[in-house]
């Protein structure tokens, strides 16, 4: 069995008691939200925080999906089963029960949460790519107030967020617009393994045309990448096996894998035109279809 | 075939319908393992108990300047930490390996290769015992790391076993089988000869439980209990003897239930040792469990073969000759667990199921600076890898003769009326019948529609590939006069007991770590002496309680001990008439056993049941003239010959050609272990095995950078397959007996881990025929398809 290093804990009793304790400690303590990245990390003593702040208990306080109309809103301590589940957030965005059903596996998805998932920061998280494809924004706050930025500003490299010491995320805000779907493609080693590549497309038509798109891909780059030069190269356009292609050719030219276990970088760069193309293509599938 | 067995479906309903004998029935040990009751040796806790920690090598190779451990012996809860210079005054720093060589228990001059054991802390919890070993503070002189096997040989690579006495080079053995000049001339002559470059890379046994041992010294009576995951409990008691120098007779080993060991348990590591020495040291329990890293990066590794293969044959079809030469890395120790006499294992079968007139294997084997072992991994000693490379060369050449894999199979298969058949390396299978096994397969498959379908596919831009792997398995280690571990003969005791009531104890000297021993001991004993097997209590893996014997791996607990269990209960039996006819008062010659009871022939109205027996056996009454009382037998079974299983895979995959992952659509899978005794421990034995295979083929592998950092030191690093990556797996079977094996039965432990892994790859290697490519080497993860789909198949190492 691997052990972690000593460590107090502490359950924390609401948001306000979170950030206070978060506030005292500063650097020296880290949340524990499902545990399902942290704790793997103290096992291996790569994570050696002297307090554990459980955040587990304020899930009635940021376990949420509220649909409103310009904005979908999703507490920190929403859990992957719960936006598996949700039937209102998969008719909005089905690119989530997409991506979510390639999330791991029952036991991690029972647990893991969206906050504790955007904060691990891994190049290779799927719901940091989700998150990036829809243009979220992420809501910090600390005992002062809150302050919301952008996906590409709260990821400011591998494992690193704009979250500083003493605050916490609490909230995610998806911009709501009409006539749109979403997809996510995935290609991983084994079920429940990290990405190889992945990638989420989002796109809304006016007519014929496309209104907007946006590509956000994974484990290509320092963090999970939205790529502008395909949203440019897609709007206004008709959609296309061409278009696809040249978007795929875009996002490929656009990221920067490395070879490792998972593959090779010209293979990784080749997924992500492949599941680019795959994504877009599932994406105006579902305006078509009207799903 | 019992009624059972045609209605598969009650007997999982009810195990009261269960056979008397061999039949389907569910396995008795399930419910314990079911309600979580099992008790494993993590399990074990004892009065006083300490918890032990190793400290390990961070780098491949590296002199050791010098350890502090006082800040270490400071922390308040630390009882002892030694290093190898405090084990090196006991005369324990070192320790022979399986295989002839001496392995460190703790480093003392250099470390071998990252994950090897440093240093050990004993501390009153596992918490406190991890901890400490962060107090410790050793200073490492760097040395150059030799991680490519195919440069130790060089000149210019640091010698890695300086400690051996003159050693100047990283070589460890060469060895040979098989004839050179004659397989030179056939080839020479041959039509047709292929050369193809196959590897067959590290991977691990991975089993759910990791290793560990709880060790009791007891400083009064000298006497040293240990609980250890091991699948030998006997040999390791007597390699403890010889070792720590404790007199055997003192040494009680106890392996507890085992949650798999597929071979890595078979070895003795540097951790049992420490436990030992540490409970020697303190006077207390002490326990030492690794945790999975460990695991993965310190214990036996398999494989790690890299071959060139040769096939000779004619144009029209007929197989000559099999050639290889063999570069095999065995780590920094030499650790493989293999009889004596075989270096390499039972790898001499790679003529595999033909009739060849040729054969000759070359091997080197070296040393890397990479985790010790080559264990017998679910392969029967090497064995998955000569069929892997037979089953590889076959479909390499088939491909040039462009026919169609399976009907060169049964061109060349070894005929009925051949066997037994001596091999040209030497092997004399005992019996087989390879057709009707391949045609059972096929027929299972839809062989005929599958490749009909793939021509359409194929002309769509699909990629679906159909694989065949057909293996002869070499089990049940083995004959004494050939074969023994560290000088211990490979022969197998077992003692039974009927109790007066007619209840019975089996006692064997093999143990489970999951394949059912407890069920299908039982059934072997039912099937000759009528007791039922919930009758029947299986008692193993305890070297106080049970006879002598070699444990279980190399598929050998049926060929061997349940030889032994069947012959023991025909003695038991042979007994048990005498006392029948006292009871009825006929002679020997008027009796006829019906299962479970004896009766006077010609009226079946006169009978006593082996019950009835058991009790006048120990009751009072009179027994016939020097029948002596109670019923009870114990034997020692030395194999004659090993026994042969076989079986025909089919495998049949789609490749996505935008991603290039590779899905497992079906798999067939007919095997001939002989006599079935339980066919659903055997399926589940199979299922088990397959998955191995499609881990294996697809996505398992250790690799290394090259600095020597093991990449697989978790299991989000080291992947095994899941119940998503397999499909439902069709099994069938043939039954041709072993003639040799009381019971006709043979081995199947590692019959699908053996043969699956060519089967999916040569579907893997057919679905990529449009792009002209021959074979590609396992682990076939979606970038290495991919490097192949555009022509350019890498080597994984
Ligand atoms: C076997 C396994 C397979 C997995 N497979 C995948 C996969 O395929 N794809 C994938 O995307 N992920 C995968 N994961 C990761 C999984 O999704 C994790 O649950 C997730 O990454 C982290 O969520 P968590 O709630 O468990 O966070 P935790 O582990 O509790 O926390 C992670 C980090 O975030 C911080 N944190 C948590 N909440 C907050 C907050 N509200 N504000 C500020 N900081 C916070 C913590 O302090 C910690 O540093 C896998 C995990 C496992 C164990």
């Amino acid at each position: 069995m691997q052990v972690p290093a000593p460590l107090e804990y502490e359950r924390a009793t609401s948001v306000d008691h979170a950030l206070g304790l978060l506030e005292r400690l500063g650097s020296s303590a880290r949340l524990l939200a499902g545990g399902h990245s942290l704790l793997p990390m103290m096992k291996l003593r790569l994570a050696n925080p002297e307090y554990l702040i459980d955040i587990n208990d304020l899930h009635g306080e940021l376990g949420y999906i509220r649909m409103e109309p310009a904005q979908i809103r999703i507490g920190a301590m929403t859990r992957h089963r719960e936006l598996l589940e949700s039937d209102a957030l998969a008719e909005a965005f089905p690119i989530f029960r997409d991506a979510e059903r390639v999330i791991a596996d029952p036991v991690v998805r029972n647990r893991g949460t969206l906050g504790g998932s955007l904060c691990q920061a891994d190049p290779s998280e799927d719901l940091s790519a989700v998150c990036t494809t829809l243009g979220a924004s992420c809501v910090i706050r600390n005992r002062t107030g809150e302050r919301v930025v952008t996906m590409e500003e709260f990821h400011r490299g591998p494992y690193e967020t704009a979250v500083e010491d003493g605050e916490m995320l609490v909230e995610i805000r998806i911009p709501v617009r009409g006539g749109g779907s979403s997809a996510y493609e995935k290609v991983e080693r084994r079920a429940g393994d990290w990405a190889i590549v992945s990638a989420g497309a989002a796109v809304w038509l006016d007519g014929e045309v496309i209104a907007d798109a946006r590509v956000g891909l994974a484990a290509v780059g320092p963090n999970t990448t939205g790529l502008p030069a395909v949203s440019e190269a897609l709007r206004g356009k008709r959609p296309s096996e061409d278009l696809y292609e040249r978007a795929g050719a875009l996002a490929a030219e656009n990221c920067n894998p490395a070879t490792d276990m998972r593959g090779s970088a010209d293979y990784k760069r080749h997924l992500a035109k492949e599941l680019t193309r795959r994504a877009l293509r599932r994406s105006v599938a579902r305006i078509n279809e009207g799903v | 075939m019992t009624a059972v067995d045609q209605h598969p479906a009650a007997a999982f309903e009810d195990n009261d319908q269960k056979p008397v004998g061999h039949g389907r029935m569910l396995r008795k040990e399930d419910p314990r393992f079911i309600r979580g009751k099992g008790r494993f040796c993590d399990d074990v806790q004892l009065p006083g108990m300490l918890h032990l920690a190793i400290l390990r090598s961070p780098v491949a190779h590296a002199r050791i300047v010098s350890i502090d451990t006082s800040a270490a012996e400071a922390h308040p809860k630390v009882k002892a930490v030694v290093t190898g210079a405090a084990l090196a005054e006991m005369g324990l720093a070192w320790m022979p390996t399986l295989s002839g060589d001496v392995q460190a228990v703790l480093a003392t001059d250099k470390v071998r290769f990252q994950g090897q054991e440093v240093a050990f802390v004993v501390a009153e919890d596992r918490y406190a015992a991890r901890d400490a070993l962060e107090l410790i503070d050793v200073e490492y002189d760097l040395l150059e790391p030799v991680i490519d096997a195919r440069r130790a040989l060089d000149p210019s690579a640091p010698v890695i076993r300086d400690d051996l006495d003159g050693k100047r080079n990283n070589h460890v053995f060469d060895w040979e089988t098989g004839d050179e000049a004659a397989t030179e001339a056939v080839f020479a002559a041959a039509d047709v000869a292929v050369t193809q470059d196959i590897v067959y890379p590290r991977v691990h046994p991975a089993p759910m439980e990791t290793c560990g041992s709880v060790a009791d010294y007891d400083r009064i009576d000298g006497r040293l209990t240990l609980w250890s995951t091991t699948q030998a409990p006997h040999a390791h008691r007597t390699l403890y003897a010889i070792v720590a120098g404790l007199p055997e007779h003192k040494i009680r080993v106890i392996s507890p239930d085992l949650g798999g060991g597929f071979g890595g348990k078979v070895p003795i590591y540097p951790g049992y040792v420490c436990s030992i020495v540490a409970s020697i040291v303190t006077g207390k329990p002490v326990k030492w469990m690794e945790d999975r890293s460990e695991n993965l990066t310190s214990t036996g590794f398999a494989r790690d073969y890299i071959m060139r293969g040769e096939i000779a044959a004619t144009r029209d079809g007929r197989i000559l000759a099999v050639r290889t030469n063999v570069l095999a890395d065995h780590g920094a120790f030499n650790g493989v667990a293999a009889p004596v006499k075989y270096p390499a294992g039972f790898f001499g079968v790679f003529t595999g199921s033909y009739d060849l007139e040729a054969a000759y294997c070359k091997m080197t084997a070296v040393y890397t600076n990479k985790a010790p072992g080559g264990v017998a991994y679910a392969c029967s000693f090497r064995i998955t890898e000569a069929v892997y490379l037979i089953e590889r060369l076959v479909d390499c050449l088939a491909y040039e003769l462009k026919m169609d894999p399976v009907e060169l199979r049964i061109k060349n298969f070894i005929q009925p009326e051949q066997f037994p058949y001596k091999t040209k390396t030497g092997w004399v299978y005992d019996s087989g019948d390879y057709e009707p096994t391949m045609r059972k397969a096929m027929e299972i498959a839809g062989y005929d529609e599958l490749r009909a379908e793939q021509v359409e596919r194929r002309a769509r831009g699909e990629l679906m590939g159909i694989g065949i792997s057909f293996f002869t398995e070499a089990v049940g280690a083995g004959p004494r006069k050939d074969m023994d571990i560290l000088g211990l003969g490979m022969a197998d005791g077992c003692e039974l007991r009927v109790h007066p009531t007619g209840k019975a104890v089996v006692r064997l000297s093999v143990q489970s770590q999951g394949q059912g021993h407890e069920t299908t001991f039982a059934q072997i004993v039912a099937e000759e002496i009528g007791i039922p097997p919930a009758d029947i209590d299986v008692v193993h893996g305890d070297t106080d309680q049970t006879p002598f014997g070699l444990g279980t791996y190399g598929s050998r607990s049926t060929p061997v001990s349940g030889a032994a269990a069947a012959l023991v209960a025909r003695k038991v039996r042979d007994k048990a008439r005498l006392i029948a006819s006292g009871m009825l008062e006929v002679s020997v010659a008027d009796l006829e056993w019906q299962k479970g009871s004896f009766h006077v022939k010609g009226d079946p109205t006169k009978s006593v049941t082996i019950q009835d027996i058991a009790m006048r056996a120990h009751g009072a009454g009179d027994l016939p003239e020097g029948v002596e009382g109670g019923l009870e037998a114990q034997i020692c079974y030395n194999p004659e010959n090993l026994t042969y299983p076989h079986g025909a895979y089919i495998c049949v995959v789609d490749i996505d050609p935008g991603t290039a992952q590779v899905k497992v659509r079906r798999f067939i899978a007919v095997d001939d272990c002989g006599t079935r005794i339980n066919p659903m421990i055997i399926e589940g034995q199979v299922h088990g095995g397959l998955t191995d295979g499609v881990g294996m083929a697809l996505m398992e592998m250790i690799a290394f950078d090259e600095d020597g950092n093991c990449l697989g030191g978790s299991l989000m690093d080291y992947l095994i397959p899941t119940s998503l990556e397999v499909p439902d797996w069709e099994t069938g079977f043939t039954v041709t007996p072993s003639p040799h094996h009381p019971i006709g039965a043979k081995g199947v432990g590692e019959s699908a881990t053996v043969g699956s892994p060519p089967a999916i790859v040569n579907a893997v290697v057919d679905a990529l025929k449009p792009f002209g490519i021959r074979h590609a080497d396992m682990p076939l993860t979606p970038s290495r398809v991919w490097d192949a789909m555009r022509g350019a198949p890498q080597p994984p190492i």
